[in-house]
């Protein structure tokens, strides 16, 4: 009775479920992968300005429970930040008041979006554009300060 | 059936028909499908009376026509709502219970009940105040629950029952004037009454039931659907409630703590918009009630949370961005803890602003300057809290607030309250952005209060420096770290480094020497600099020097000491930093807490993230002693699935050696997870005492010295460290309250300064 007896309206955590996102470099079925995901304690974060340091990162998403670490998305060729990053808590409470509190709020003035990760890999911390940095800014028009100016697809040759 | 339960949990919610055909209709429909799914129905409404108190007065509508067109339903769901009542007390569920209580109240109005029936059940509820030898938080819950249902029912019951009713109010009165309430102090947000009074909950319930009593019961601000159905409910037939007897006081039992009132606002702080119901009227109670209802819902989905509040009925005539600031406030500021997580406010906060950005932000302004002006007379955790949040919210808004309002501040001492405030907001602030962007958002003349550039102190790090001890072996080693040389390398640099607190020759080496571990920690830390990343893979590659020459406590001592001095300027790093050290035992919490008390952090005492470095030495301790006694229950438990399963198996395997045998690893496994268990419980109750004896060495000095100069002994100093005294209580209240014995006969005995011992007192009460 008492322990057990919730109502779905109760229930909602719309925040913390998993988004319709997934990598498509996993190595893994798409069943392993949202196990994954269902128990991860790790959390990707995107829309990072690419002057955001680690200690920012530390200090917010530290808000929502003791931070196992934390690995910064870097351009493949500069080795620079480039704008997203991985948090990896001790526990998946943590991460879930993460998503439901820390997700699009702001950081560095930017509203910042977080993502279950299936966890982090030697690799993953590279972005994935040609030119080095996220796909994101591969093609993008708008002029973003914060992310390098205008999209690749934009910069004079 | 989820259709049912949709159904019922939607019922009240906007639509575009009214509420009354709404129920009408529910009623009808549930009424139809009771032959089949009769007790489906039951527990979905007994669950909505449980978990969705804020819409109370709907169900119990429901209740109320299912009543009048079957009568063998009312009286199957009365019963079932008694068990219900039960099964939660029995199980210290006593928040749900109080909404139990209050929703069969509210029948009694339904025609569902009858109420002499819950007259005689607030009788016994009563008269729970005249047992002996029960704690008085067990009878506060009594006779908070019976208050708490009369601005539902009270006029109903008084109509009915005036003579047993005075009986059973004059019955409380006498409780409620011979309780104790030391517990006061300790809970309030505010020491002082000024400008509203922190009222002890039964104390402020207490005085409103009064007030609505003089009115004559007359209640307008609770919505009651029932009323437009009247004349159906009034022929209904009415159950007896059986004759309720309170189970009884156990060991087990755990009632809930008092409380105090939270107030921060009355009908002058909105001039121009409709009255706020003061203080003692039983319409702010139902407000804050219902609010408070409502975050309890649904506190995991911060835009419905955000809507919800917005849309409480009857915001035309209560100023409710007020009301909703306030709860929020109150939530956040309670001792002590919030009922849910700091960061859950700060952004429900900004949800609210951006549904009303035409008003609720300037409310938000309103009350942020409010507490400001009062932070002279706020409990020190309360200011700790008040400060995350703003630093926080300020860091969604670009920084903007008009500092120049808050210049008085810089005329008092740097260590009064609101300088201190604003002090810790811009390292906040900090520590969310940049220093640049700090000194640039302040008016210059609050450069006094700003934040330090976070920079690494390197003491070897100038060739002015190179007359002190160690400075050609921190030269060395930091070729060597650069060079990438191993462990058995540095340790033969250090060799070389002399003990200043030994004369003969210590070949060993490895004994408490300060200087190399001077050297050592400065050099490293020096190089790693650059982030945290770089600082934690120096630790991890370093990690066995580190153990080495902190095996000692003196040495464990001695590294925290040099941490605290190559970062000083960069509280945040210290924090990360003792935070990788205790998780991979470089130090031990008990080391961290030596540390924190030591001469040598006198001066940042009172800072806040020298408290933050504590209570998160205390969570680890705490968490780690959890995550072994699970070990344990685990192990213990694929244990005895073991037994089970052989039992299941041949019968007539009779072979005893063998199943020892299949026993034998897992029972090893648990006698050292048992004794990995007992260990680290009797190292998490050193923790507390080593804390708690600091606490009491520190203050009974500034007590002895206050007393033998003749001065004052209320200093901001001596504020901030007795309430953080009773932080620790509070904030840690389950684990402590294991020690209670030791506590009182060890540390907090009678000869004690009467100042210390009532913290002690008053952690005593909140239980007793």
């Amino acid at each position: 009775m008492c322990s057990v007896a919730m109502l779905s309206v109760l229930r909602s955590d719309s925040y913390a479920e998993l988004s319709q996102y997934r990598d498509q470099h996993f190595r893994g079925n798409r069943y392993d992968q949202e196990r994954l995901l269902k128990k991860s304690c790790t959390l990707y974060v995107g829309n990072l300005s690419f002057y955001t340091t680690e200690e920012q990162i530390y200090e917010l998403f530290g808000k929502s429970g003791d931070i196992k670490k934390i690995i910064m998305g870097l351009d493949k060729v500069k080795k620079t930040a480039c704008g997203f990053c991985f948090v990896e808590y001790y526990s998946r409470g943590d991460a879930e008041n993460a998503m439901r509190y820390i997700n699009g709020t702001r950081l560095d003035d930017r509203i910042i979006r977080t993502d279950w990760d299936a966890g982090f890999k030697e690799g993953r911390q590279y972005g994935r554009g040609r030119s080095g940095g996220q796909v994101r800014d591969e093609y993008r028009q708008d002029y973003d300060a914060g992310r390098g100016g205008y999209g690749k697809v934009v910069q004079p040759q | 059936e989820e259709r049912l339960e949709s159904l019922i949990c939607r019922v009240g919610e906007k639509s575009t028909s009214s509420l009354e055909s709404n129920l009408e209709g529910l009623a009808g429909v549930l009424e139809a499908d009771l032959p089949n799914y009769k007790s489906k129905i039951l527990r979905i409404l007994c669950t909505v009376a449980r978990l969705l108190p804020e819409k109370l007065t709907v169900y119990t509508t429901l209740v109320g026509l299912l009543n009048a067109r079957n009568y063998n339903f009312g009286g199957e769901f009365v019963e079932a709502m008694i068990r219900q009542l039960k099964e939660c007390l029995k199980a210290n569920m006593y928040n749900e219970a109080v909404y139990l209580v209050r929703f069969l109240s509210d029948l009694v109005n339904c025609h569902v009940i009858a109420a002499p029936s819950m007259v005689a059940m607030f009788e016994n509820f009563v008269s729970v105040t005249q047992e002996e030898d029960v704690p008085q938080v067990r009878c506060d819950w009594y006779v908070f629950a019976f208050l708490s249902s009369l601005p539902w029912v009270g006029k109903e019951l008084y109509e009915k029952k005036d003579a047993e009713m005075d009986r059973i109010l004059s019955q409380t009165e006498s409780y409620l004037k011979r309780r104790q309430k030391i517990h006061v102090p300790m809970l309030q947000v505010w020491s002082a009454d000024k400008p509203h009074p922190q009222e002890e909950y039964l104390d402020c319930l207490w005085a409103q039931i009064q007030k609505l009593k003089k009115d004559r019961w007359q209640e307008r601000h609770i919505l009651r659907p029932y009323l437009a159905f009247d004349s159906i409910l009034c022929e209904a037939l009415q159950h007896n409630l059986p004759p309720f007897t309170p189970p009884p006081h156990t060991e087990d039992s755990v009632y809930p703590m008092p409380r105090v009132i939270f107030r921060m606002f009355d009908y002058t702080d909105d001039p121009e918009g409709p009255v706020m119901p003061g203080s003692h009227s039983v319409e702010r109670f139902v407000i804050e009630e219902n609010l408070h209802c409502i975050i309890k819902s649904h506190w995991k989905e911060r835009k419905t949370c955000a809507a919800q509040l917005l849309s409480y009925p009857g915001n035309n005539k209560i100023p409710l961005n007020y009301h909703i600031v306030e709860v929020v406030f109150a939530e956040l500021f309670q001792l002590p803890v919030p009922p849910h997580i700091e960061v859950m406010y700060t952004t429900l906060l900004i949800e609210l602003c951006k549904l009303q950005p035409g008003s609720l932000p300037q409310v938000l302004a309103q009350a942020t300057e409010m507490l400001y002006m009062r932070l002279d007379t706020m409990n020190t955790t309360c200011i700790d809290r008040f400060m995350n949040w703003f630093s926080h919210h300020l860091s969604n808004f670009q920084f903007r607030w008009s500092w120049e309002d808050w210049s008085d501040c810089l005329t008092h001492d740097l260590d009064k309250p609101k300088p201190k405030f604003v002090r810790e907001v811009l390292e906040k602030c900090m520590r969310l952005s940049y220093h640049q962007r700090i000194i640039d958002i302040v008016p210059a003349t609050f450069s006094v209060l700003s934040p330090a550039n976070p920079s690494c102190i390197y003491k070897y790090g100038d060739e002015s420096n190179k007359s002190l001890p160690g400075y050609t072996v921190a030269l060395c080693l930091t070729i060597a770290i650069k060079n990438k040389t191993s462990n058995d390398e540095i340790f033969g640099i250090l060799k070389d480094v002399p003990n200043p607190n030994q004369d003969d020759d210590d070949d060993e080496g490895f004994t408490f020497n300060p200087l190399k571990i001077e050297v050592f920690v400065q050099t490293l830390l020096h190089l790693a600099a650059k982030s945290f990343s770089h600082s934690f893979s120096a630790l991890a590659k370093f990690h066995e020097v580190f153990k080495t020459l902190a095996e000692s406590d003196e040495g464990k001592l001695h590294v925290l000491r040099v941490v605290y001095e190559v970062w000083k300027n960069h509280p945040q790093m210290i924090a990360v930093l003792v935070d990788k050290m205790i998780r991979t035992q470089i130090v031990d919490c008990a080391a961290v807490a030596n540390w924190i008390f030591s001469p040598e952090l006198a001066h940042d005492f009172t800072r806040f993230y020298i408290w933050e470095i504590l209570h998160s030495t205390i969570r680890k301790m705490n968490k780690h002693v959890v995550k072994i006694q699970k070990e344990l229950e685990e192990t213990k438990a694929r244990l005895a699935r073991q037994h089970k399963r052989r039992d299941s198996d041949d019968d007539d395997d009779d072979d005893d050696r063998s199943s020892d045998r299949e026993d034998g690893p897992l029972e090893e496994q648990i006698e050292r997870l048992q004794e990995k268990v007992e260990s680290a419980q009797s190292e998490q109750k050193n923790l507390f005492l080593v804390i708690f004896q600091r606490f009491i060495m520190i203050l009974t000095e500034h007590l002895v010295r206050c007393e033998t100069g003749g001065i004052d002994v209320i200093t901001p100093w001596y504020k901030n460290c007795i309430e953080r005294l009773q932080q620790i209580f509070l904030q840690h209240h389950q684990i402590i309250q294991q020690y209670m014995l030791t506590l009182e006969n060890l540390l907090f005995t009678a000869e004690l300064d009467h100042h210390i011992l009532a913290v002690f007192q008053q952690f005593c009460a909140l239980q007793a």
